[in-house]
């Protein structure tokens, strides 16, 4: 037999209703949410990657302010390190423009105990112990601290909101899921007559799923559809109002061309999970009868 | 029963007509004995094998169980569709079995706008249309009359002329006393009477029909 004759054949057999509005409406939600926040979770992911790159093997030298005088030895000890990219001294006054802020014009006076501070930057792969006991011998009283600790609570931050958004993709997912098995429930219930005439006639617990599979699949194809555009939509218009504000933020584009396509794939997963969860919600059902 | 036989069932409504029916067209199982069809043991058969099975009986239901969406012509279709036939084969053989109940002209004719005895020939046609190996009618005559019950009668005898073994429950004396070379089972409070001696003394497969 043909498949389009049969697939013809097959359609017949449930009433050509109209789609099931609740149905599409609540896949179209769950596509906008899932959408929205795994766009978020992906534009904080590469935010995090900017920052952690940024600072990944930046160092700070902070001399107390008893032996800032100091700064030049230091400097050159660290330029004749290997592994040792740059060593900048941070001016005195930009130092003391930056306690401005706080001390206001104290941050002038001379008696104010300013440290002097180096910023290193050592190339990848390079470990920056052997340089820091070497400070810490040569110049007892400086430290040198990693840019990553400075970070970490932002840093941390960042990882727990990406699980976050990582948890609530999921859990939009179940959702859907919990949906399309009630919708299939739904659906067995409506036809079920139709469904003992079958099953009586000898048709397979396949040939009935099969039936509402296909129905299940247009719903749920339409609300992925609908959902995508208007999460779509949502994202340019975020995109277009804060995009300075985000390129600032992320070193780029917030989204780059891997996540675009992630999130062009994620409602076409969500269609195939509500089938595949439909089959097994009907297949489920159908078992409980002979 | 005996493969090719004609039977009819009888016996006072709540007698178990209709349990004993449905046990032999497998939609139930039996809480107590056996069920042996086809040479095989069904009681306890798994369910994905059951369908098999299904598709070699055709069942008219009393109360004709018509899928309401679909017209006369795909309501008859709908065995050989489940049995995956060709579209072609399936729209002659459909044309056929209507013209011979007298729907040709109803075919495109949703359930509820035919009349009781043209959705009883809509379910007929649908349960012999795929040639089953047995036929199991529940008041088949009920809705139709006298003339539409000769003719049902007589694609009865023809299928069981062609190897059909079929089972006819009715409270029609007229169709039990039309067909004197059928066997006739009786069932009273659950109890079967065989007053044609057909269990007491099996019968060789033994046709009513030409």
């Amino acid at each position: 037999m043909k498949l389009g004759n049969r697939i013809a054949g097959e359609r017949s057999l449930l009433p050509a209703e109209k789609v099931h509005r609740p149905t599409t409406a609540l896949i179209a939600t769950m596509t906008f949410v899932m959408l929205l926040v795994a766009a978020a979770g992906l534009t904080l992911t590469n935010a995090a990657g900017v920052v952690t790159k940024g600072v990944h093997n930046r160092f700070v030298i902070e001399l107390p302010a008893g032996i800032s005088a100091d700064l030049p030895k230091v400097v050159a000890t660290v330029r004749s390190q290997s592994g040792v990219l740059s060593a900048t001294p941070v001016p005195e006054a930009e130092m003391r423009s930056t306690l401005q802020r706080w001390l206001g014009d104290a941050a002038a006076a001379q008696d104010l105990p300013v440290p002097a501070l180096v910023t290193v930057e050592l190339r990848t792969g390079s470990q920056p112990g052997s340089l820091e006991a070497q400070i810490r011998r040569e110049f007892p009283g400086a430290t040198v601290i990693a840019e990553t600790a400075e970070l970490s609570p932002l840093l941390g931050s960042l990882h727990a909101l990406q699980w976050l958004a990582l948890l609530l993709v999921v859990l939009v997912a179940f959702a859907t899921s919990a949906a399309v098995v009630l919708a299939s429930r739904g659906a067995l219930d409506t036809h079920r007559s139709t469904i003992e005439i079958m099953h009586g006639i000898g048709a397979t617990d396949r040939q009935v799923t099969r039936l509402f599979e296909r129905k299940i699949a247009t719903d749920a194809l339409i609300g992925a559809l609908a959902g995508s555009l208007a999460a779509a939509t949502g994202l340019l218009l975020v995109a277009s109002i804060g995009a300075a504000f985000a390129t600032e933020l992320t070193g780029g584009a917030p989204l780059r061309k891997g996540d675009i396509l992630l999130l062009a794939v994620a409602p076409i997963v969500e269609v195939i999970l509500a089938i595949l969860v439909a089959r097994w919600a009907i297949l489920k059902a159908l078992r409980e009868t002979l | 029963m005996a493969a090719g036989g004609f039977y009819f069932l009888t016996g006072p409504s709540g007698a178990g007509k209709t349990s004993l029916l449905r046990l032999l067209y497998l939609a139930q199982r039996p809480t107590r004995g056996r069920i042996r069809l086809f040479d095989e043991e069904l009681s306890e058969a798994p369910r994905e094998t059951l369908p098999g099975f299904r598709r070699r009986i055709g069942v008219v239901f009393q109360d004709f169980r018509l899928i309401r969406h679909l017209s006369a012509f795909d309501n008859v279709a709908l065995p050989l569709r489940i049995a995956g036939r060709e579209e072609t084969e399936i729209e002659t053989s459909v044309r056929e079995m209507l013209d011979w109940v007298g729907l040709a002209d109803r075919s495109s004719a949703r359930p509820a706008t035919l009349s009781g005895g043209e959705q009883q020939r809509v379910a007929i046609a649908r349960a012999v249309i795929g040639r089953p190996e047995l036929l199991v009618a529940d008041e088949p005559t009920g809705n139709v009359d006298a003339e539409m019950a000769s003719r049902l009668l007589r694609l009865f005898e023809a299928l069981n002329g062609l190897g059909t073994t079929v089972v006819v429950a009715t409270h029609d004396i007229n169709l039990i006393a039309s067909q004197p070379r059928a066997e006739l089972m009786r069932l009273d409070g659950g109890t079967m009477i065989d007053p044609t001696g057909a269990f007491r003394n099996p019968p060789f497969p033994r046709p009513v029909g030409p």
